[in-house]
């Protein structure tokens, strides 16, 4: 096995069935059906092949791992380079699995253009998890601005009413930070002469450089988390995306910031990042504590949950500058759980989107009665949401605060308020939609989950608890990775990990 | 040069091939009474994809001929390879559009056959005279085609109004020409570059007549560029003429141009780079930000892709200003992609029919990809490549660029470069949008020729499989590239 190309293969299937999918003729409704069934079992055989590359991972080496490397663009010296690291491998393993529930998830409430819509799922598949594996930056930058072409066209084509202005806004946006990031890319390609990722992490760039460099990767990953001030596209992307692409948009998209500050900015900018750490605290509080108020006063749910996720992405990019191997094993964790349980919620609005029409809190209230086991999966996803212990909110949440709090106990502070906020605005959602009494006609009839939904929420609820109860089964393989990425950012030398 | 007899002519092979094929298909037209164009027209695909295979088999590496007026070096073989397949590619594609109006005229291959002549002969030209010849003979068939539907008031308009200007703008480079010629004493490129050439004192430079004669000269190639500020003509032509004749215009006529710019600013005038790169910034960031700008209003497609050709233009140039080996080698993969990116296009635009009209307008797209969704596929794909988005072919070419201007220090020209491209992705998605988006109008009628359907196919298929075996094109523009330089 360890012959094979592992991650081109990973990568590259979705791509395959994409084709197939393309070739399919016939009566609509036929095409539909099997639409769905290649999709899910590319998604399923494409989940079964990441688990593969975990099973062949070694959690006691630091560097890249099942690499792959050819000469692709003559001249430049920019090569075909895949690798995963302690790092990338949740992040390939998170898109795999989200991919395979969104496909269940939108069984039934897509039957508009399912072909297109199955295309659309797959070839975003093929660009996320190539995204994690690149090991050079212009094959990376092709991956991360690729994307955006399938999620354009998924909230288009699949969108709510303001679907249009909102895919305009999202693709203009994240495409403007990621030009400068382009730029940068050149910048470094001519001073190290190389756009290799592990070699560029070995470069030191003078720091007059690394600042501008710096502030351009910041335009684009702070565009992606986002960050304060520059979250604005996120609720309308949120709001008008279809079920399906808030999941992908919340659950992976969002990480790809975090993942390029922590695979770029941090390694290859070291100085900079240091030197420009207290402007990403202050951004970081800002979104923590106004997006949550903001979140509070929402009458929309899907746009709650969207601000919601801008205020923990706030705690993942303080983990990701304390710098130190708290902080970052928290951050990751922090992503990893919200790429599982915002993803989740977004679902959960999804399934009575479906069947009411409206995202309007107001319009609910009482479905505990209709809906027990909806209920039930809503509370877990909402207090994972809170941080509840014994959800994976918990583990990332606390590990990011103890780190920061030994780096910066101020920001530690309002960060900590910010969570108070989290849980208000969460369980008073919870509360307005679930809990009271029956009132609304329509909601009387209301049917519970089908098997559908229940298959896709399943895997999800395992995982919040599993890294919640065990989370060093997670932390275990990135440890080593953190702690390379720390010694190559000359950091202290890291404290004991907590949890172990 | 003296070494060489002055009748070696095999080097010019393809170009005499191309001549002596336009007048045996002109006598041979003319003496056919009806279904002439139908005779012609595979006899002038087959005479420019012949003379192209000589280009490629040919010798690359030949001393100047003709007294030193032509040379066929590997840059010029690069540039005449991509000039006759985009030329064969636009005869393909005027096909059903000539027969449904009525215009298949056995006139309009042999025109291309001509112009494409004197395309070759631009790209080989070694001198100030041979430039001049070479671009008239190029020219005049471009006007006589813009009114090739003669009896359409649009069509006339268009063919007058691109002679006019293009008139004027061939006597600006004549007397750039001639004001060069007299501060300078020669014609000739290589006694040029020889003259300029840093001599004991390691600093080159050009007098001060002869640069405002290289400012009239760059001036002149600029019109054929349709780079700003001498863009003007390109939207009234672009909409006037018939679209396949547009087609043609936004592709081998400005691969043409492109490499008679590249090869006398870097070549002749190639030490004293630093007196000329300012107008080549300056026309560049012009052309990136009109070509951004001016498209977001217009409803026209043939408008649109107007402003989007002066843009793309635009981003050429960056690798010219960069005034290196890197940067020629990005203007020649950059206009290498953008002529299959437009030839896919126009070939998509050429398939907006109903009931056997065609329509211009970019509403006409609504909800195509309901109607015809291989076609929207298609269009989206050439759209988005057009923007720049990766992994599609037209990121590759933007890539090249700016990392040749990166290279030279010239990073703000590539940070307003990239800023211009997300400017210019919003009128490329407006047009995704009304395929994807919106409700579907009225359907287009089938195409009925599959020329059409072909380079359609085949397009769409260079600029997906691009970043697959990017390898061959890249080898073979770096080769080309470092043959231009001294």
């Amino acid at each position: 096995m360890s012959d094979w190309p592992l991650l081109s293969l990973v990568t590259f299937l979705p791509l395959v069935g994409a084709a197939f999918i393309l070739l399919i003729r016939g009566d609509t409704a036929v095409v539909a059906q099997n639409s769905r069934s290649v999709a899910l079992w590319t998604a399923l055989v494409t989940f079964l092949l990441s688990l593969l590359v975990l099973g062949n991972f070694d959690s006691s080496q630091a560097g890249f791992q099942l690499v792959e490397k050819r000469s692709w663009l003559l001249g430049f010296g920019i090569d075909y380079h895949m690798g995963v690291d302690g790092i990338s491998l949740w992040f390939v393993l998170l898109s795999t699995l989200l991919t395979v529930i969104v496909i269940i998830g939108s069984w039934h409430s897509v039957q508009d253009r399912v072909k297109e819509y199955m295309i659309a799922f797959l070839v975003m598949d093929t660009l996320m998890v190539g995204v994690f594996c690149a090991l050079d930056l212009v094959l990376f930058y092709i991956f991360f601005e690729g994307i955006l072409i399938p999620m354009y066209l998924i909230i288009g084509i699949w969108g709510g009413a303001r679907r249009i202005y909102a895919s305009f806004k999202f693709f203009l946006y994240t495409l403007l930070g990621s030009v400068l990031f382009l730029v940068a890319i050149l910048v470094m390609y001519l001073q190290a002469g190389t756009t290799d990722i592990p070699t560029l992490m070995a470069t030191e760039f003078a720091p007059g450089l690394q600042r501008w460099l710096w502030l351009a990767l910041f335009a684009s990953f702070a565009v992606k988390v986002p960050m304060w001030p520059f979250h604005t596209w996120l609720p309308d992307a949120h709001v008008e995306a279809p079920t399906a692409g808030s999941v992908l948009l919340a659950g992976v998209l969002l990480k790809l910031g975090g993942y390029g500050f922590l695979r770029f900015s941090l390694p290859m900018l070291p100085d900079a990042s240091a030197y420009f750490a207290p402007l990403v605290y202050t951004l970081s509080i800002i979104a923590v504590i106004y997006t949550s108020l903001v979140a509070l006063m929402q009458t929309d749910m899907k746009k709650l949950i969207a601000y919601s996720s801008v205020a923990h992405m706030g705690i993942v990019t303080i983990g990701i500058f304390t710098p130190n191997a708290l902080g970052i094993q928290g951050s990751i964790i922090q992503m990893l759980s919200h790429g599982i349980v915002s993803g989740a919620l977004f679902m959960v609005v999804g399934v009575v989107y479906d069947r009411i029409h409206s995202r309007d809190i107001e319009r609910y209230g009482g479905l505990a009665e209709r809906m027990p086991a909806y209920a039930l999966v809503f509370m877990i996803f909402m207090l994972a949401s809170v941080g509840l212990p014994g959800t994976s909110g918990f583990v990332g949440e606390v590990l990011v605060l103890v780190g920061i709090f030994q780096t910066n106990s101020w920001v530690a502070l309002f960060a900590t308020s910010g969570m108070v906020l989290g849980a208000a605005y969460m369980l008073w959602l919870y509360r307005r939609t679930i809990f009271g009494a029956l009132t609304k006609d329509d909601l009387k009839l209301i049917k519970d989950m089908r098997p559908n939904e229940v298959i896709a929420f399943a895997p999800l609820l395992i995982l919040v608890f599993a890294m919640g109860i065990y989370p060093a089964f997670f932390l275990d393989p990135m440890a080593a990775s953190v702690e390379n990425l720390l010694v190559q950012i000359g950091a202290s030398p890291a404290t004991d990990l907590a949890l172990h | 040069m003296d070494s060489q007899p002055a009748f070696d002519v095999i080097p010019a092979l393809p170009e005499l091939l191309l001549f002596i094929a336009g007048l045996l298909l002109l006598v041979l037209g003319s003496l056919r009474e009806r279904d002439a164009a139908r005779l012609v027209t595979p006899l002038a695909i087959l005479s420019l994809i012949v003379a192209a295979f000589v280009v490629i088999g040919g010798d690359k590496t030949a001393a100047p001929i003709l007294g030193g007026h032509f040379v066929h070096d590997s840059f010029a073989a690069f540039l005449k390879v991509v000039i006759l397949a985009g030329s064969a590619a636009s005869i393909l594609l005027a096909q059903g559009y000539l027969r449904n109006q009525d215009l298949d005229r056995f006139e309009y291959p042999l025109l291309i056959l001509f112009a494409s002549l004197g395309m070759c002969m631009m790209v080989s030209a070694n001198s100030l005279l041979a430039l001049y010849m070479a671009l008239e003979l190029q020219s005049l068939p471009l006007y006589v085609m813009a009114a090739f539907n003669r009896d359409q008031l649009r069509s006339t308009e268009a063919g007058l109004k691109y002679f006019v200007l293009g008139a004027l703008a061939s006597g600006m480079l004549l007397y750039g020409c001639s004001l060069v010629y007299g501060f300078t004493g020669t014609l000739s490129f290589t006694a040029l570059a020889d003259l300029l050439r840093p001599g004991e004192t390691g600093v080159a430079s050009l007098g001060i007549g002869a640069l405002v004669g290289l400012v009239f000269v760059a001036a002149g190639l600029a019109f054929k560029l349709s780079a700003v500020p001498f863009h003007m003509w390109t939207p009234d032509v672009y909409e006037g003429a018939p679209t396949p004749v547009t087609a043609f215009f936004a592709a081998a006529p400005k691969v043409a141009a492109v490499g008679l710019t590249l090869r006398v600013l870097m070549q002749p005038f190639g030490a004293v780079a630093g007196e000329w790169q300012q107008i080549i910034v300056f026309i560049s960031v012009a052309s990136m930000l009109l070509g951004a700008f001016a498209a977001i209003g217009q409803t026209n497609i043939k408008r649109l892709l107007a402003y989007s050709g002066i843009g793309h233009i635009g981003f050429a140039l960056v690798g010219l200003a960069a005034g290196t080996e890197r940067g020629v080698y990005a203007v020649l993969i950059y206009m290498t992609i953008y002529v299959v990116m437009t030839l896919g296009t126009f070939a998509a635009v050429l398939m907006m029919r109903r009931q056997g009209r065609y329509v211009e307008t970019i509403d006409d797209l609504a909800g195509l990809s309901r109607r015809q969704p291989m076609l929207a596929l298609a269009f989206a794909i050439f759209m988005f490549s057009l923007a720049g988005i990766p992994p599609l072919a037209g990121f590759f070419g933007k890539l090249y660029v700016f990392m040749a201007a990166i290279e030279a220090g010239l990073t703000p020209l590539a940070v307003i470069g990239v800023l211009a491209s997300v400017v210019g992705a919003y009128y490329y998605l407006r047009i995704v949008k009304l395929i994807y988006f919106d409700a579907p109008a009225e359907a287009f009628d089938r195409p009925d020729r599959v020329e059409l359907q072909a380079v359609l196919g085949v397009c769409a298929v260079l600029v997906l499989g691009f970043i697959l075996i990017p390898g061959p094109l890249l080898a073979t523009a770096q080769a080309a590239a470092a043959a231009l330089m001294p």
